[in-house]
């Protein structure tokens, strides 16, 4: 009998456990000492914020964590996000006519859903590429992450766009529960007859994007782990040639696999304009899918397919995440970012070469 | 006599080379068929003619007595002809239950609306046909890619058996094992025979061929010139018959 390294780590159950969840080990690390390094870092306050702003990336990286795990790649999806967002915008725009229009929920509502349905499109388009004509997902991806940012600039004329209803911005930046001691406690905004200056007196807790982000992700996790989708998902990366041969439908399932990358950085879209306010394009250096790429990575998913959690890939995002806030309240510049960003996924490539195994 | 499958002037040509040239043969449930050969002598291409890969230019397949087409991999699947290949088809990257379950995973319904994996049953039945087999596994919850080359073939062939097989075909079974793998397959492959499946055996190896095969096949440049009972030859005859030196038809 040989001995893999996984029979070898059998026998040491902690360092399996180690090495699998070493993302949430670092992170657990840079919390402890951000909070003695940065004045501020560990409260409430902070670490809503945070996850407030990392709602999108952590679509993002879930949206890429089913990708990666069938060996593909989706380069697409921060310009499908900026398509979304201002096609939504322009909608919403329209209809709602500076209230002159319909009302602001009609509006959204008709927007979301025009948006979402579009927001299939570029996945369809790059999956069947993918599936049927065997175009490398890098390349078909890479044509749509083009094709989706030229027809957002297109549609906003290379501008923002506003003058949208604000009941967008206050669900999108509300909170579940407000609270004042002393005083009262409402869900959902602050109580009848206070005014929005006094606002900062009152204790918020749990945003509205947190409910929204769990519920994404519990269903996409249901998705991945307890499925048939989720195990023809895992199967097609680690072997998609025993996939075939098990009866698995493995062309039909990479579309599925694209269309609900694409849907998902759609749903990051529509979750802009509720944070923003406005429709915005994506900006060309912001880079989402290489972050999200890199959070997938980090979060212990590989590039060679197979492996991947959505779990791992929200540890990933957080830690990255925290590390830029945390580098920023420390009086650390930001460049200094990327140098950790690059490390950490150095980190998980080399983790993965030496306990190729762990899953 | 009745043959599981049997072969009647199966021909197979590419361009102007005739692969496999009138071969007509047949294996009954419960026994165990080798076919040999050199390089090229066709044998590939025979075994891909039943197995859906190829289809014969000529000649007629029969399964259970009656005449079919298998035009597809899948064609021959739905039958219950299976191919164990070399590289296993098992998604390393996935458990045991997983794999024996793959593309055929038993779902339930949760709080009857969501159609979730049934975990509990599918390691149950893989743990029962294990059983049957008479094959250990360290656990069924481990990824294949923890077991050792014939743990993998085991578990390749009890899904084959889970699944209805009633006839496998298995090239090069035992390439690429150590020793005490070896007779692991090996032993498994004769135990199969009790469960009444007809076996084709491509080998190199002629210490396996007379370890379990009941008939030995030879072919040559395309056609089969030795049909052998194993009790009745011994392995030199067999190697001349390969090399050519020798016809018994």
């Amino acid at each position: 009998m040989t001995h893999t390294i996984s029979e070898t780590l059998q026998g040491n159950r902690k360092l399996a456990f180690i090495a699998r969840n070493w993302a949430a080990f670092f992170l657990l690390g840079f919390l402890i000492l951000f909070s003695f390094t940065g004045k501020g870092f560990l409260s409430i306050t902070n670490f809503q914020n945070v996850g407030h702003l990392a709602v999108i990336a952590i679509l993002m990286a879930s949206a890429e964590t089913f990708v990666i795990i069938t060996s593909g790649i989706d380069l697409s999806v921060g310009f499908v996000m900026g398509f979304a967002s201002v096609t939504a915008g322009k909608i919403i725009q329209v209809l709602y006519a500076a209230g002159e229009g319909l009302s602001p929920g009609i509006s959204i509502g008709i927007g979301i859903v025009i948006v979402l349905i579009l927001s299939l499109i570029p996945g369809l388009v790059s999956g069947v590429l993918i599936a049927r004509y065997k175009v490398p997902p890098f390349i078909a991806t890479m044509g749509m992450w083009g094709i989706t940012n030229g027809i957002a600039l297109k549609i906003c004329k290379g501008f923002p766009v506003a003058t949208l209803p604000d009941a967008l911005t206050r669900i999108g930046n509300g909170y579940l529960i407000y609270f004042k001691p002393g005083e009262g406690l409402s869900f959902f905004g602050l109580p009848p007859g206070v005014g929005n200056e006094s606002i900062r007196e009152y204790i918020r807790l749990i945003p509205n994007s947190f409910i929204f982000v769990a519920l994404v992700l519990l269903v996409l996790w249901h998705l991945l782990r307890n499925t048939t989708f989720g195990q023809h998902t895992y199967a097609i990366g680690g072997n998609e040639e025993a996939a075939v041969r098990a009866g698995i439908d493995v062309k039909r399932h990479l579309i599925k696999i694209y269309v609900l990358s694409s849907f998902i950085a759609g749903l990051a879209g529509i979750f802009n304009i509720f944070q923003t306010g406005i429709g915005n394009f994506t900006p060309f250096g912001a880079m989402y899918e290489l972050f999200a790429v890199a959070a997938v990575v980090i979060g212990g998913a590989s590039l060679m397919g197979g492996k991947g959690r959505i779990f791992g890939s929200v540890i990933g995002v957080f830690l990255i995440a925290f590390l830029e806030n945390g580098l920023l309240i420390s009086g650390v510049v930001p460049f200094y970012r990327f140098i950790a960003v690059g490390l950490l996924l150095i980190i998980a490539v080399v983790i993965d070469q030496l306990f190729p195994d762990l899953l | 006599m009745d043959y599981l499958v049997e072969t009647k002037n199966i021909t197979k040509r590419f361009g102007g080379l005739t692969a496999v040239n009138k071969v007509s043969f047949g294996v009954e449930a419960g026994e165990i068929v080798a076919v040999l050969g050199d390089n090229g002598a066709g044998k590939s291409t025979l075994i891909k003619m039943i197995s859906g890969v190829h289809q014969p230019d000529g000649g007629q397949i029969f399964f259970q007595g009656k005449e079919v087409d298998i035009h597809s991999p899948m064609d021959a699947l739905s039958m219950g002809i299976e191919t164990i290949y070399q590289d296993l088809a098992l998604a390393e990257n996935m458990n045991v239950y997983s794999n024996i379950f793959l593309g055929r995973e038993k779902t339930k319904k949760a709080w009857g609306i969501f159609d979730v994996l049934d975990s509990q049953y599918m390691y149950d039945e893989s743990l029962g046909v294990l059983d049957k087999l008479n094959i250990k596994i360290p656990s069924l919850r481990n990824n294949v890619r923890t077991l050792s080359g014939g743990q993998r073939q085991a578990v390749a062939i009890s899904r084959s058996i889970y699944w209805n097989a009633k006839f496998l075909i298995m090239d090069e079974p035992t390439a690429a094992l150590g020793v005490a793998q070896q007779h692991l397959v090996l032993d498994l492959v004769k135990s199969l025979k009790d469960h009444g499946l007809g076996i084709i055996i491509i080998s190199h190896q002629m210490h396996d061929v007379f370890a379990v095969a009941d008939r030995l096949i030879v072919m040559r440049r395309g056609e089969k010139v030795g049909d052998l009972k194993k009790e009745e030859t011994n392995p030199d005859e067999v190697v001349n018959l390969i090399v050519g030196s020798e016809s018994v038809v």
